[in-house]
């Protein structure tokens, strides 16, 4: 999924990404089968833009992200940060990466440790990583802590003395102490108070102006990708299904998923709200061991057509930069229900 | 707020820096009466039985003989030094050798003039003998104090205790650690291990092995340990399957820490929390694991002290009842005390009463 339109570098490419993990069952613990919580994703992330990845719970937004940072063994794709495919490199080699990719996690109370004080917190990667004196990390650490607006003084508390917010902060800190060019944002306004995730937001794009970063803002949040986003991605079942930048998505979504999701979004505006269609999906989403075959989309879509069921869409670059897989878009509608149907003559052939 | 930060770093105990958290720890367990009661009175008696030789001793602290003045509890003097017969190491409770130094000088003796090892030569009566004022507990069926026998014991008890519990601490975190935090093939192939390991019968493993070498403490200490291990992994692998799922376990990786470092700095203070909680009654069942050695004369060599020994004495000489009674009371305030201390330490690290 190259995207031609942007002149600009790619700092991440992701090729074919497929992330399945082993079910085991029975006495011998054999091998049953898999859950492919993601499953063939490719995109490109430019340097100094923020891809929003989007999708509703369970779809395999998280385990990308971390794949990404390899906190997952993948299995299967590529990943090229900074020119370099981190997918297959060794384990010290990997160290050795570390610092260019970091990443924000979603709980802030779960992601710094409550035994450790905000010093040695922010510390921590310093120490792996730099051999600067104590005094120098001391003094790096409250560089961090100014930029991301923590009060010097609170260096010597424990986590469980600050707020949702300024917990965030601290985890944000830690992520920048050594200068990443990469940061995977996982979903890290999720769990915190709509008053803070506007703050929080906020000093993730003052940050990303001041360092020159380049973020994966995963989240379920479609008004705050919105807002941050340069280009977004929707995933489903372990798939992207489209992907374009911003605006092109939110006023002219392609495939019926996003358009679903869209139409989730709450309207502030009373007198609109009354009048936003809404389109209710029915059914659940498929187990992600035991996708449906086609389109994984196919059970729920509203507008599901015989080789829905078939055939997998292939992602297509249906406008400049505005990628989608869905088999409604691959030509026409006419010439597509006619390869549906060649599709199901042959299928039928097949079965006598 | 200044004013809390500022008695957080002030806040100290025992000179170490205190964080808030250890305070309400610590006043949860001073809360707790009878474990913060039952630790002074263990580490009383324990720190007591630690300077034995100066409470129950055959040989004198300090003599002044002649002008000149002895320490006989460190150092071995011949019987003709006081002005004796013979060359042999003087015997300060013979009758004769008290009148010889007496008239020439004084000594100042322990509280109980015995050693565990000292026999009673002026008993009088057959042994065991009923307690009176020269052997206040009675003595043991060879005419021993009975008395400095149970302070010795109780050394040797709850010294192999400690070390056999720090030991197996030692021990059980690592492989608890180990299996918790990679899980997976290790941890089936470490815990079926387990489960054979723990099939074993260990007594039998001691019966045979008395037959050719004489069990001594370190001995014991060793065979113990290759069993005793196991008693608090299973709480360690489950602090550790859930630490490691943590985020900022998942963090610290993503920043590229080793898993030797992550399991240290990040994991293991969270899991010792459940250790810790385990710890005395751990101490506990290694105490009587030595105590049921020794009363069924597997233990430590003979002669030596221990309050299964005594016990052992105590059934088969049912005609000196002092002797069972007594080391059965000890045994029991000694366990008794543990458990306590045992309840506040769990009351102490209980999260529903440490949380804000």
């Amino acid at each position: 999924m190259l995207d031609a339109a942007s002149s600009k570098k790619p700092l991440v490419e992701v090729r074919d990404l497929k992330m399945h993990f082993p079910i085991y069952a029975g006495l011998l613990r054999r091998r049953v089968g898999e859950v492919k919580a993601v499953d063939g994703v490719s995109f490109d992330v430019f340097e100094g833009e923020t891809l929003g990845l989007v999708g509703e719970s369970g779809c395999g937004k998280s385990t990308c992200g971390r794949a990404l940072l390899r906190l997952y063994e993948v299995t299967d794709g590529s990943i090229t940060i900074d020119g370099v495919d981190i997918a297959t490199l060794s384990n010290s080699e990997l160290r050795e990466k570390r610092p260019t990719m970091q990443m924000v996690f979603q709980d802030p109370q779960a992601s710094l440790n409550p035994r450790m004080t905000v010093q040695a917190i922010i510390q921590e990667p310093l120490d792996e990583h730099t051999t600067l004196s104590t005094k120098e990390k001391q003094q790096k650490v409250y560089d961090l802590m100014d930029a991301v607006g923590l009060n010097r003084r609170f260096a010597g508390r424990y986590p469980h003395a600050f707020s949702g917010g300024q917990r965030q902060r601290i985890g944000i800190a830690r992520a920048l102490a050594l200068n990443p060019k990469f940061i995977v944002c996982d979903e890290p306004i999720a769990a915190l108070d709509v008053s803070i995730q506007a703050q929080v937001v906020n000093l993730l794009e003052d940050l990303q102006e001041q360092f020159g970063l380049t973020y994966l803002f995963i989240s379920h949040d479609l008004s705050m990708v919105r807002h941050i986003a340069t280009r977004v991605a929707v995933m489903y079942l372990g798939k992207i299904v489209e992907l374009a930048p911003r605006e092109a998505l939110y006023s002219a979504p392609l495939h019926p998923y996003t358009e679903a999701l869209l139409s989730a979004v709450p309207e502030p505006d009373p007198s609109i709200e009354a009048k936003v269609e809404r389109i209710i999906l029915q059914g659940d989403v498929p187990s992600p061991s035991n996708p449906p075959k086609g389109c994984n989309f196919c059970t729920r879509c509203p507008k599901v057509m015989p080789i829905c069921r078939q055939a997998e869409p292939p992602t297509r670059e249906v406008r400049p930069g505005h990628f989608t897989a869905c088999h409604l878009h691959e030509t026409t509608s006419q010439t597509t229900e006619k390869t549906a149907a060649q599709y199901e003559a042959n299928e039928r052939q097949h079965g006598e | 707020m200044t004013a809390a930060a500022d008695t957080e770093h002030r806040d100290r105990f025992l000179g170490m820096k205190v964080t808030p958290l250890a305070r309400r720890r610590l006043d949860n367990f001073r809360a707790n009466r009878r474990g913060f009661i039952s630790l002074w009175l263990f580490l009383i008696l324990f720190v007591g039985s630690l300077f034995a030789e100066f409470i129950a001793n055959d040989k004198p602290i300090l003599v002044k003989y002649d002008g000149g003045y002895y320490m006989p509890i460190f150092t071995m003097y011949p019987e003709t030094t006081f002005g004796g017969e013979f060359p042999t190491e003087a015997d300060y409770n013979d009758p004769v050798l008290i009148k010889l130094v007496e008239s020439k000088g004084w000594m100042i003796r322990p509280p109980i003039p015995w050693h565990h090892t000292s026999v009673n030569y002026q008993l009088g009566t057959p042994a065991p003998a009923k307690p009176g004022p020269r052997n206040w507990l009675g003595t043991d069926d060879q005419a021993r104090d009975l008395l400095a026998r149970l302070i010795y014991g109780f050394r040797i008890s709850v010294l192999f205790g400690l070390i056999l519990t720090v030991a197996s601490t030692v021990i059980g975190v690592a492989a608890g650690a180990v299996q918790g935090y990679f899980g997976g093939w290790v941890d089936l192939g470490f815990q079926r291990f387990m489960e054979i390991w723990s099939g074993i019968p260990r007594l039998y493993v001691l019966i045979i092995l008395a037959s050719f070498v004489e069990p001594s403490f370190w001995w014991l200490l060793g065979i113990l340990l290759l069993f005793h291990w196991m008693s608090l992994v299973s709480v360690v692998r489950a602090e550790f399957l859930r630490g490691r799922q943590q985020d900022y376990v998942r963090a610290a990786r993503a920043l590229g820490v080793s898993d030797a470092v992550i399991m240290f700095r990040h994991v293991l203070p969270n899991a010792m929390v459940a250790a810790l909680t385990l710890l005395p009654f751990v101490l506990n069942s290694s105490i009587t694991a030595l105590t049921s050695l020794d009363f069924l004369g597997l233990g430590l060599p003979p002669g030596s002290a221990s309050l299964g020994e005594i016990l052992a004495q105590g059934k088969a000489n049912l005609q000196a009842p002092w002797i069972g009674i007594t080391s059965f009371c000890v045994l029991a305030a000694l366990l008794s005390l543990l458990i306590f201390v045992g309840e506040a330490v769990r009351d102490a690290f209980d999260p529903r009463k440490t949380m804000v």
